[in-house]
């Protein structure tokens, strides 16, 4: 029996990807989320950023940098792991942990930004709020996220986002950035195009 | 990541370098104000101890509790082994309480291993005998890389009773894993028969390739010590001795000990280790021992740190 044609078989599902945010957007973003910063935080005065890896800890350093230029404030700027506090640590192969830093000058007393990539179920963030709690008492805690794509499990909100985006279950949604992965932009992936 | 540690040969490179990176991050811990991680909470770990050791088991309850986890510590005298009870019987036990771990401490070499056979759960082996103690191995070998920063290449040079030291075993195999070169050194009577012969054939034979571990042996001190990274001095294990090793106590000293004499012609940046606990005036002065070169509190603080890492990787995930 001879194989079928290529024409006849029915077309290949294309795994449908959409660009949500572009480098430049990613850039405007982060941009709008340090304007916001200064002005919630009045200046961000004893301000500390702490990023999640693994694209949190490099949205922290950006943010800081751009606070810096448009006010010329130094924030701090840290990274918390969160591998050890995670809920479903025991339902995975055991990951990996990596380094916890935080700014000389500590976190107590200080206001935190949490800063995450994405914010999905909320579970990272408990992870991170349970992770601050054992290294010290900040002030007050804030969440900044790049992307905000719903389906929370968990009564968190952020403080600053820089995109929401509609998704559903089925669907993915990627954060690259210069830092880590070579270039900015933001993608959904998965589910279907209509 | 392996489910049990019975030996440093169960670790390769990546295994092994990944417990010393773990380790590293596990340090910081120390360092912070609430000392505890919540990694292992709500699993127990049996601390079953059948011979006498003071650091040995304070690191490993102190590892398990930082990490969260529940601990239980038994200890031959004053328990049912007194009565009789076999190891087997023992196991079982601990088995249907549900440990989930089992740190082993056992005067025959090999009884971690038919434990291991026995218990669903992971076995650490923390000395058998004279055969190994794979986290003193690993505490080592932490400790080097951080006094000087790589492993591979270092000259290590293992003094003394090398014949009844399950670290200096457990040493050989992890650290000719992680590429460092391993010298032996002590008296004949004290250098098991196979390495000295398998170094022996290696050398004659001008190439090492059959043989691994890769070690040399050497009978004199005094000859590799300008060329040593790192000394690692060996208890002599008194209570191991069926025979008479050497003539006295004092020739031992002069031939192998350490003293500020020899130590001052070791390289500017070596460093000198010793697993503990020390006979101080045997195989090292107390000059040595206090010296800035002496990493030997260093080790005891490093050994809670790679246990918390050995406990995390073996019991963190579901793949235990």
């Amino acid at each position: 029996m001879a194989c079928p044609p290529a024409a006849e078989s029915p077309p290949a599902r294309q795994p449908s990807v959409k660009v949500i945010l572009a480098s430049a957007d990613v850039q405007r973003v982060v941009d709008r989320i340090a304007h916001q910063i200064l002005e919630k935080t009045q200046g961000a005065a004893d301000t500390v950023l702490l990023g999640i890896p693994t694209r949190g800890a490099p949205l922290a350093r950006r943010l800081a940098a751009r606070i810096s230029t448009f006010e010329d404030v130094a924030v701090p700027v840290g990274v918390l792991d969160i591998t050890l506090y995670r809920d479903d640590l025991r339902r995975h192969a055991t990951r990996a942990i990596g380094p916890t830093e935080l700014p000389p000058g500590g976190i107590d007393g200080k206001r935190v930004i949490l800063v995450d990539d994405v914010l999905f179920s909320g579970r990272t963030v408990r992870a991170a709020l349970d992770a601050l709690n054992d290294v010290g008492r900040p002030s007050s805690v804030q969440l900044a996220v790049l992307v905000d794509r719903g389906h929370r499990e968990l009564p968190i909100r952020a403080d600053y986002v820089g995109k929401n985006i509609p998704t559903s279950l089925a669907e993915s949604v990627k954060v690259t950035l210069v830092e880590t992965d070579g270039t900015d932009g933001v993608k959904l992936y998965g589910g279907t195009t209509s | 990541m392996i489910r049990h540690l019975l030996s440093g040969a169960d670790l390769d490179a990546a295994t092994a370098t990944r417990i010393l990176d773990t380790a590293a991050e596990m340090a910081t811990v120390a360092g912070r104000e609430v000392k505890k991680l919540p990694a292992l909470r709500g699993r127990t770990v049996v601390n079953l101890f059948y011979e006498d050791s003071t650091r040995t088991r304070i690191s490993f309850e102190a590892a398990a509790k930082r990490l969260s986890a529940d601990v239980i510590n038994f200890s031959a005298k004053g328990s049912s082994v007194a009565k009789g009870e076999s190891l087997k019987d023992t196991a079982l036990t601990l088995q249907a309480m549900g440990a989930d771990a089992v740190v082993v401490r056992h005067p025959a070499s090999g009884a971690p291993h038919r434990l291991a056979e026995w218990v669903d759960g992971s076995v650490v082996n923390a000395g058998d005998g004279t055969h190994e103690h794979p986290t003193q191995a690993l505490l080592d070998a932490y400790t080097m890389r951080s006094r000087l920063g790589r492993l591979a290449g270092l000259s290590v040079t293992v003094v003394g009773d090398v014949l009844h030291s399950r670290v200096a075993r457990s040493n050989v195999l992890l650290l000719s894993t992680l590429g460092a070169k391993v010298t032996l050194v002590g008296p004949p009577t004290l250098i098991p028969v196979d390495w000295a012969t398998r170094a022996a054939a290696a050398n004659t034979s001008g190439g090492g390739a059959a043989q691994s571990p890769d070690i040399t042996v050497c009978y004199d001190l005094d000859a590799v010590l300008p060329t040593s990274d790192v000394v690692m001095m060996l208890r002599v294990q008194r209570e191991r001795m069926t025979d008479s090793y050497f003539p006295s106590a004092r020739e031992y000293a002069r031939r192998y000990g350490l003293d500020g004499q020899r130590m001052r012609r070791l390289p500017e940046h070596a460093i000198v280790m010793h697993p503990g606990p020390m006979n101080r005036g045997m195989e090292i002065t107390p000059e040595v021992a206090d010296s800035a070169r002496s990493t030997i509190v260093e080790q005891v603080t490093n050994g809670v740190s790679v246990r918390m890492a050995v406990l995390y990787l073996l019991l963190g995930g579901n793949n235990a």
